[in-house]
């Protein structure tokens, strides 16, 4: 449980959003054209970092609204958060 | 040689004032080779090591855990032991462990404390209706004890459920597997750890795994805390760890690591003498012999290694017991805490071989792999020492996120994951 500061709407608490997975996963361009081996990285491999992860976040219970969160998921702490379509900051 | 435990050495030792019993296993350092390597020293690493050694005679093996036997998910369960899985595969798996489950006491002559009070599943919506009645057809199909129950006889079988049919989620039936049911946790992980150390395996405490050597598309060995292993075999049962093992060997898993909670009550007389779960309301509870209540509540929804969840998780849980079981309004909770568990995406486990020879994989059993220590441990050792998985787990392989061919217990398992 944590607090989150959601780029539209302020710090709230953490019971307030959904956690989207792993972000930056990028939608196949040519879905006919993927092998088995493509699709499975797509939609199951995750990298599930233990330190710091890029992730997906939406404000579920607020604005709606989806953004990015920068995570260490050793200690919980958020890194930088940043919206949708922004270049996601250096680590 | 291991002193085998019985009334009369209990006797032997007490008049020594209990103060000479022999260790229940050593605490060597590494060899420098061994003929496989567990990294883990849970109750699925020490029961594949134990029918390592027992079933396919490698008794040159070691068990690496990064901390203490038994201080991992081992020792944070709610304990609960079932086999009414819904799906053929998974049904062959579960009700394989729950086998040896009757049995395992005697086999490791040890008390793990199997207590067969039997496992309720509670209906409260006409879907669960459905898919309980669904899956008790199913479990019987395949040789599994189940039996549907009305809402007297739920009500018969564990009076001090509220099954007024004012409440939110009224109880609208449930399902009854009798030779289900409950163990005591650290006893299975002393007991195989004991077990597999009288027939030579190496079990090494406080040895975190740092790095996997390869030697183009085999394993040589692996880099610890306290040096460097040479192995042809690595198996790797880390539970919600197992992404970072597979991470140091360039592989990806299909994994998500959450926290998942669990309390335990200040201790009361007998109460509840079964274990109910309700998939619905997300509650589920049974009594420990020292009296606790024992709460399994949910998992949170974003990836963490904390070990520690969400209050709003608890209290939605207790909110349901509350309602389900109103004699408890006054119970106080004396501790809560998390575990990290490893969900995969069809919430089934995983024990394969993977892309790189020497490498195993026995991970992704989520919030429910407590039940199949012994079938997981035996299955996997058999997949280790074969290279090949044996039939029951052959469906439990990596390639099934790339064949398609999915075991999909989400919400089929009785349980919400």
């Amino acid at each position: 449980m944590f607090l989150i500061n959601c780029p539209y709407c302020g710090e709230r608490d953490q019971q307030e959003f959904k956690a989207g997975g792993e972000a930056h996963i990028e939608r196949p361009k040519q879905p006919t054209e993927l092998s088995d081996d493509e699709w499975a990285e797509y939609l199951f491999m995750r990298k599930n970092i233990k330190g710091v992860q890029f992730e997906r976040w939406n404000h579920a219970h607020g604005c709606r609204k989806w953004f990015n969160m920068v995570r260490d998921t050793s200690n919980d702490e958020i890194k930088a958060i940043y919206k949708m379509g922004e270049k996601p900051p250096a680590q | 040689m291991r002193n085998k435990y019985s009334v009369f050495s209990l006797i032997k030792n007490a008049l020594s004032y209990h103060e000479n019993w022999q260790k229940a296993w050593k605490d060597p350092a590494p060899k420098k080779e061994y003929d496989a390597v567990i990294v883990g020293g849970g109750g699925h690493g020490l029961s594949t090591a134990y029918y390592l050694a027992k079933k396919h005679n490698m008794n040159n093996i070691a068990v690496v855990e990064k901390g203490w036997i038994g201080g991992g998910n081992t020792g944070r369960n709610t304990t609960i032991i079932r086999s009414n899985y819904l799906w053929d595969a998974s049904a062959g798996l579960y009700d394989h462990a729950l086998k040896i489950w009757e049995g395992l006491s005697q086999e490791l002559n040890y008390n793990v404390m199997f207590s067969q009070r039997g496992v309720m599943n509670l209906a409260h919506n006409l879907q669960d209706v459905r898919d309980l009645k669904r899956r008790t057809h199913a479990n019987r199909l395949n040789g599994i004890d189940a039996v549907y129950l009305s809402t007297e006889e739920v009500k018969k079988f564990c009076p001090i459920i509220n099954t007024s049919p004012d409440i939110r989620y009224p109880v609208l039936g449930g399902t009854l597997q009798r030779r289900a049911g409950t163990a005591r946790h650290d006893a299975v992980a002393w007991g195989y750890a004991r077990g597999a150390d009288a027939m030579g395996v190496d079990i090494i405490q406080n040895c975190e795994v740092k790095g996997i050597k390869r030697n183009g598309d085999s394993v040589e060995g692996i880099e610890t805390t306290k040096g460097f292993i040479k192995t042809k075999k690595v198996g790797v049962v880390a539970a919600g760890h197992s992404s970072v093992i597979a991470n140091m060997a360039g592989l990806k898993l299909p994994l998500e690591s959450k926290p998942l909670q669990a309390l335990v009550s200040e201790p009361v007389k007998p109460i509840i003498d079964t274990v109910v779960m309700s998939n619905a309301v997300h509650a589920y509870v049974s009594q420990s012999d020292k009296g606790e209540l024992v709460i399994g509540a949910g998992t949170d929804d974003y990836v963490s290694y904390t070990q520690k969840g969400s209050h709003q998780i608890v209290e939605g849980t207790l909110n349901a017991i509350l309602e389900l079981y109103p004699i408890f309004s006054r119970m106080r909770m004396l501790r809560q805490w998390g575990g990290i568990v490893d969900i995969c995406p069809d919430a089934s486990p995983i024990l394969s071989k993977t892309s790189i020879k020497g490498l195993y994989f026995n991970c992704g059993w989520g919030t429910g792999g407590f039940k199949a220590t012994p079938g997981s441990g035996d299955l996997f050792a058999h997949t280790i020492a074969n290279d090949e998985p044996h039939k029951l787990n052959a469906a439990f392989n990596l390639n099934r996120f790339v064949s398609g061919d999915l075991v999909d217990e989400h919400g089929a398992a009785a349980v919400a994951h």
